[in-house]
């Protein structure tokens, strides 16, 4: 299969979807002329003209509040937040209007927005332009929340994020955006609150939020070495997620690590360690762990920020952890 | 800008307008009074923004719409719903919580909403719904229909970001939005002199490179002739405007528990209720020969009748099934 980059899978997401539907806009700062800051609308506005795609003033609550409304008039927009950092700015059209009219207005109205945005740490980017604040957003009913971890899968879920009748978030990496990996060249769909199970494994599961999927196979395969075979599931939607793989593999494993960007306090593997406990207690050789950043802003110095960000060497370091607390 | 006074324009008006004025008001009236009764009552849950004195605005400016033209209302959206042409029996059901309600019972009074006649909702934030009327406009414009957009919001609205990034999208978009100010004086329980320096929140339009108006908010025919310009105007594809009027809230920001003094003066008050829109309309009908007393009276006295019947419908509808809940929580 022809490989792309995850930036150039996420381009082709939205000329396959403005092709196949002309409900289909994009909408957001930068994303006409110039193509948006990382360019992943390149080409977008010379293959489906101005009327499409829309450069619009720095004004995200205006315009994601614009695509509220345009959505719940049949539109189906895609508003780009460039920055996930600048949520703050926006979020009221997000949470209390996006995700809320559906069940506000008894069920007379849906909102088909897609909300694109990027997200993480690791370019020296500073602290109000490195977050991961998916949890946030997780936590609001009638929100979708997805963070592809690969090319393969921006593309695909892009895809269901657009024909989706619900807001949905999608977090871009931004340090995945020049990964290369196999996409296939048709329109495909991956089902929000599907996760993958992206290497089997008997001995643990390593349950990864977004690019910690890839430091999880990295960690996955320097363990093979030694021995333990380590099941990496990678969540892909945390809103809906998709608890039931979750819980099959560490029924089978006995031990779960869960790791994400984002601090480790109140992050989504909270809830994700909260309802293996509450679900597969009795299955369980020892406690589940977390791995995520440490209470604090993203630093700006390249030194700080790798070590601030969870690699591969400490999840293989948790996942041992796991095995001797289990006594494995 | 320009200051209208179409103190004459009541000639100018056919009967049928006048007439379509006064029942749209006497029909908000009568809806809020008995909202504000049921609540005093302890019989309806929840808060309660009630409408009473504004009627003018509502009635002027949904007097110049379409069913397909698009409105976003606020926290005190009664108003605007029933103005639209929302079904006083479902409004009242919603105030009641129950199944038979606009929003099944999960939106309440802020919350009142009917895309048939082009209701986009009204919305317990402040400005909240300012931009999804932006949004209606563009998905107009996008679809090729000549259909306009009309984000009601009052003078303290126009402090938030959500208003002025609607209005600079709006006008840079060059999208058929009316933004009506009803201008009661007071953000809250704040008089508007102590929330802006401006006297006049049309001032803010030239910010925007759109023209505005001033009107009489007690004055439900000027509302009407000054809206009706700009509505077409925005259907001509001229692109935002906006609308203040000036108006008063003959009620507390919420609840029914009567006018509280200090934040406002007796005085202030009892000048503002003089002008009684609806008082006014109907002297001046009758003053004019357009309508007889009697047959005001027959406006009320229906409207009444309807009411009563809505309440009952609402009363005697059914809760809804706690089984139910996640209904609508998600499009599935």
């Amino acid at each position: 299969m022809r490989e792309i980059t995850y930036v150039k899978a996420f381009t082709e997401s939205l000329m396959q979807l403005m092709a196949e539907d002309e409900d289909v806009v994009v909408i957001g700062e930068d994303v006409a002329h110039y193509g948006g800051v990382f360019h992943a609308f390149d080409g977008l506005l010379k293959a489906y003209g101005e009327k499409r795609v829309i450069d619009t003033p720095i004004s995200e609550m205006g315009f994601i509040g614009m695509g509220v409304g345009a959505a719940a008039r049949g539109l189906r927009p895609v508003c780009d937040l460039m920055f996930l950092d600048f949520i703050g700015v926006c979020l009221d059209q997000l949470y209390n209007q996006a995700a809320k009219l559906k069940f506000m207005f008894g069920g007379d109205v849906s909102v088909p927005l897609t909300l694109t945005t990027a997200g993480g740490a690791g370019l020296s980017a500073g602290p109000q332009h490195s977050q991961s604040l998916e949890a946030w957003l997780a936590h609001v009913p009638g929100l979708k929340v997805a963070l592809p971890s690969s090319p393969h899968d921006v593309k695909g879920l892009m895809v269901a994020a657009v024909r989706d009748d619900n807001p949905t978030v999608v977090v871009l990496n931004k340090r995945m955006l020049g990964v290369k990996g196999p996409v296939p060249e048709e329109i495909y769909e991956i089902p929000l609150g599907q996760a993958a199970t992206v290497r089997p494994g008997r001995d643990a599961t390593v349950i990864a939020v977004g690019r910690m999927v890839v430091e999880a196979v990295t960690a996955a395969e320097e363990l093979a070495g030694s021995g333990t075979e380590v099941e990496v599931i990678d969540v892909r939607t945390v809103q809906p997620l998709d608890s039931a793989t979750i819980l099959d593999s560490v029924r089978r494993t006995n031990r779960a690590l869960v790791v994400h960007e984002a601090v480790t306090f109140g992050g989504i593997g909270a809830e994700i360690a909260s309802q293996i406990q509450e679900e597969a207690f009795d299955y369980l050789d020892a406690p589940v762990l977390r791995l995520g950043a440490p209470f604090s802003p993203v630093p700006f110095s390249p030194v700080l920020e790798r070590a601030y960000i969870p690699d591969s060497n400490r999840i293989a370091a948790g996942v041992r952890r796991l095995l001797e607390r289990s006594g494995g | 800008m320009t200051e209208t006074a179409e103190q004459d324009s009541i000639r100018a008006l056919p009967t049928d307008t006048l007439h379509d004025l006064y029942r749209r008001m006497v029909r908000i009236r009568l809806f809020e009074e008995e909202a504000g009764k049921l609540m005093e009552g302890g019989r309806m849950p929840g808060f309660l923004h009630l409408y009473v004195g504004q009627e003018a605005v509502a009635a002027g400016v949904m007097a110049t719409l379409r069913a397909d033209d698009v409105i976003t209302s606020t926290h005190r959206g009664h108003g605007h719903a029933v103005a639209k042409g929302a079904d006083l029996r479902y409004m009242y059901a919603e105030l009641f919580g129950k199944q038979t309600g606009y929003c099944k019972g999960r939106g309440g009074s802020m919350h009142i909403n009917d895309l048939s006649i082009g209701m986009l909702g009204a919305n317990g934030i402040v400005g909240g719904g300012i931009p999804h009327a932006v949004g209606a406009a563009f998905a107009a414009v996008y679809k090729g229909q000549d259909s306009v957009a009309v984000p009601f919001f009052g003078d303290g609205a126009t402090n938030i970001g959500a208003f002025h990034e609607s209005a600079n999208l709006a006008a840079v978009m060059h999208l058929p939005v009316i933004f009506v100010c009803e201008n009661n004086g007071y953000a809250e329980f704040t008089p508007q002199a102590r929330h802006m320096l401006l006297e006049n929140v049309a001032d803010r339009a030239a910010a925007y490179g759109m023209p505005a108006e001033i009107v009489d908010g007690m004055d439900a025919v000027a509302v009407y002739v000054a809206a009706g310009r700009l509505v077409e105007r925005a259907r001509a594809g001229e692109g935002p405007s906006l609308l203040e009027a000036k108006t008063y809230r003959f009620y507390d920001h919420q609840g029914v528990k009567g006018l509280r003094i200090p934040y406002r003066t007796q005085e202030e008050i009892d000048t503002w209720m003089e002008r009684d829109a609806i008082s006014a309309l109907g002297q001046r009908m009758t003053d004019a020969k357009v309508a007889t007393p009697e047959e005001l009276e027959k406006v009320w006295s229906g409207t009444r009748e309807e009411i009563a019947a809505a309440i009952t419908f609402a009363e005697q509808s059914p809760d809804p099934d706690p089984a139910d809940l996640l209904d609508n929580v998600y499009t599935v």
